[in-house]
């Protein structure tokens, strides 16, 4: 996953959040951004939208930080062979 | 041993006004606040206008995140509450939060959140709907965030009765405190349902009149919808007393009837037997009654079958008690009608004053009670009558008594 690709997902994450820019990074945890299952869901949805790629509800609950949703979103991008530039 | 219930706050989020200061203001002086609708395109809907909540802002009231997970009409349920608490002057324990219930009426749940849904999916084809849609939509999301919020955890529950929600659950709650089910309740209603879909569904059934809400006139052309949200705080009279608050009027008595005869058209025996159930309930002879408040939604149907009902109920006495209809000012807000309709109720009590039929033109001889046409009336009353009658012929009347004796 591209830099570029990376940056679409932490912004994902801080528009769905309401945080400020620049405060989520890679290895940030969601349990210190204050992320719960609900807020899980609705992150899923805005990378859903973003990348345009459906993320199946397997594996999905395991993910607790943003590197752990990139790579996820990577798999999917890759076995896809979608590059997720295309907006929904 | 049953218990006399007061009310000690109110909040009204309505298009009269963000507050109730705002709310009587504006009822004393028969303003409307029927005015085109602005939150969405009205091209494509017959009708253009409705009385909806000036400049609503979400951010305004929820901090960060937290409005993405509210509906309009939960937003407005909970600002409500907020109002109520605040002006209640209730200090929150673990006990009393413990010993508190909910009861919230809603019509038609989270409509904005759910036509926003459906015109991604059907209209917008992304074959996805956001994961909030669902605790968004239902009903019940008003009664769960003021929970949530002040952190109340007694009996919570929602009524959806169409346009006698607010009153149902306003009863239930009455009932609840007067029987020591709990020590204070907070009840009410709250609607927002100016959403494109949902208007049609309105304009589809003809009802709607293409410029303001003329109850009881002779040229009235239907109901308007409205947006609002409206809350009570109710206790014992005897804790309301005891620890100095301000009391707003007692609930006296709560009536309730179905019809059994259609979906649309209300029956005036069965609107009846909801007022005398009222009384009954209250222990009060027609005559002690200084003032209803109407439904009063200004179709052809509901006006004249409502006057039917009131002198079936009232008898002679019916040509004496001034009625009015405040839906001629803050619309017809469905399943917060009764919430909103009896703090206008409460306060005409408290400050002596009648609200008016506003908007009204000409008099209809199918509808020929003291109707307080466009000027409210100073006048002492002590008990008062507050009319619900929903689609559906379902009923409820509450009945309400000044604060002075």
């Amino acid at each position: 996953m591209t830099e570029e690709m990376v940056g679409r997902v932490i912004s994902c994450v801080e528009k769905t959040q309401k945080l400020p820019p620049n405060t989520v990074t890679i290895d940030s945890k969601f349990e210190d951004l204050g992320i719960d299952s609900l807020d899980g869901v609705n992150i899923l949805y805005a990378l859903e939208t973003e990348f345009n790629v459906s993320i199946p509800d397997e594996g999905v609950l395991g993910i607790k930080s943003v590197r752990e949703a990139v790579d996820q979103l990577d798999k999917l991008l890759s076995a896809s062979g979608a590059d997720g530039a295309v907006r929904a | 041993m049953e218990r006399r219930v007061v009310v000690t706050g109110i909040g009204v989020v309505s298009a009269l006004g963000r507050n109730a200061c705002e709310f009587w203001d504006a009822l004393t002086k028969g303003e409307c606040g029927i005015r085109p609708i602005k939150q969405l395109d009205m091209t494509d809907v017959k009708f253009k206008n409705g009385a909806e909540v000036p400049g609503w802002n979400p951010q305004e009231h929820f901090e960060g995140k937290q409005a993405d997970f509210l509906d309009r009409f939960a937003q407005f349920a909970v600002v409500a509450a907020r109002e109520a608490v605040k002006d209640s002057g209730v200090e929150w324990n673990p006990t009393l939060r413990e010993r508190t219930g909910i009861v919230t009426g809603s019509c038609v749940g989270g409509k904005e959140s759910e036509d926003i849904g459906y015109q991604d999916l059907y209209l917008r084809k992304r074959g996805r709907l956001s994961p909030l849609t669902v605790p968004r939509v239902m009903a019940n999301a008003g009664a769960s965030h003021i929970s949530i919020e002040m952190g109340v955890t007694g009996p919570a529950f929602t009524l959806s009765t169409a346009c006698s929600s607010g009153n149902h659950a306003i009863g239930q709650a009455y009932r609840m405190v007067r029987s020591g089910d709990v020590e204070m309740a907070l009840a009410g209603g709250s609607e927002a349902p100016l959403t494109f879909g949902h208007l049609k569904a309105w304009e589809a059934l003809r009802v709607v009149a293409p410029d303001t809400c003329r109850p009881f006139s002779a040229d009235r052309l239907g109901m308007v919808l409205g947006e609002a949200g409206a809350i009570l705080v109710l206790e014992p009279r005897e804790a309301a007393i005891a620890r100095g608050a301000k009391i707003y009027g007692e609930i006296v008595g709560f009536g309730m009837s179905s019809d059994a005869h259609h979906l649309t058209q209300s029956a005036s025996d069965g609107a009846a037997r909801a007022i005398q159930g009222a009384l009954r309930d209250a222990d009060l002879s027609p005559d002690q009654i200084g003032y209803i408040n109407a439904h009063g939604t200004a179709t052809l149907l509901n006006d004249p079958m409502e006057v039917v009902a009131i002198r079936i109920s009232l008898g002679k006495h019916a040509e004496r008690v001034p009625i009015s209809s405040t839906k001629s000012m803050h619309g017809h807000t469905l399943g917060a009608a009764g919430a909103i309709e009896a703090i206008a109720t409460l306060l005409a009590l408290r400050n002596c004053t009648l609200p008016p039929t506003a908007n009204f033109t000409k008099p209809d001889p199918h509808c020929d009670l003291d109707v307080i046409p466009n000027t409210a009336r100073k006048v002492e009353v002590e008990y008062a009558l507050s009319n619900s009658f929903a689609f559906g012929g379902l009923n409820a009347v509450l009945a309400f008594r000044a604060p002075r004796k």
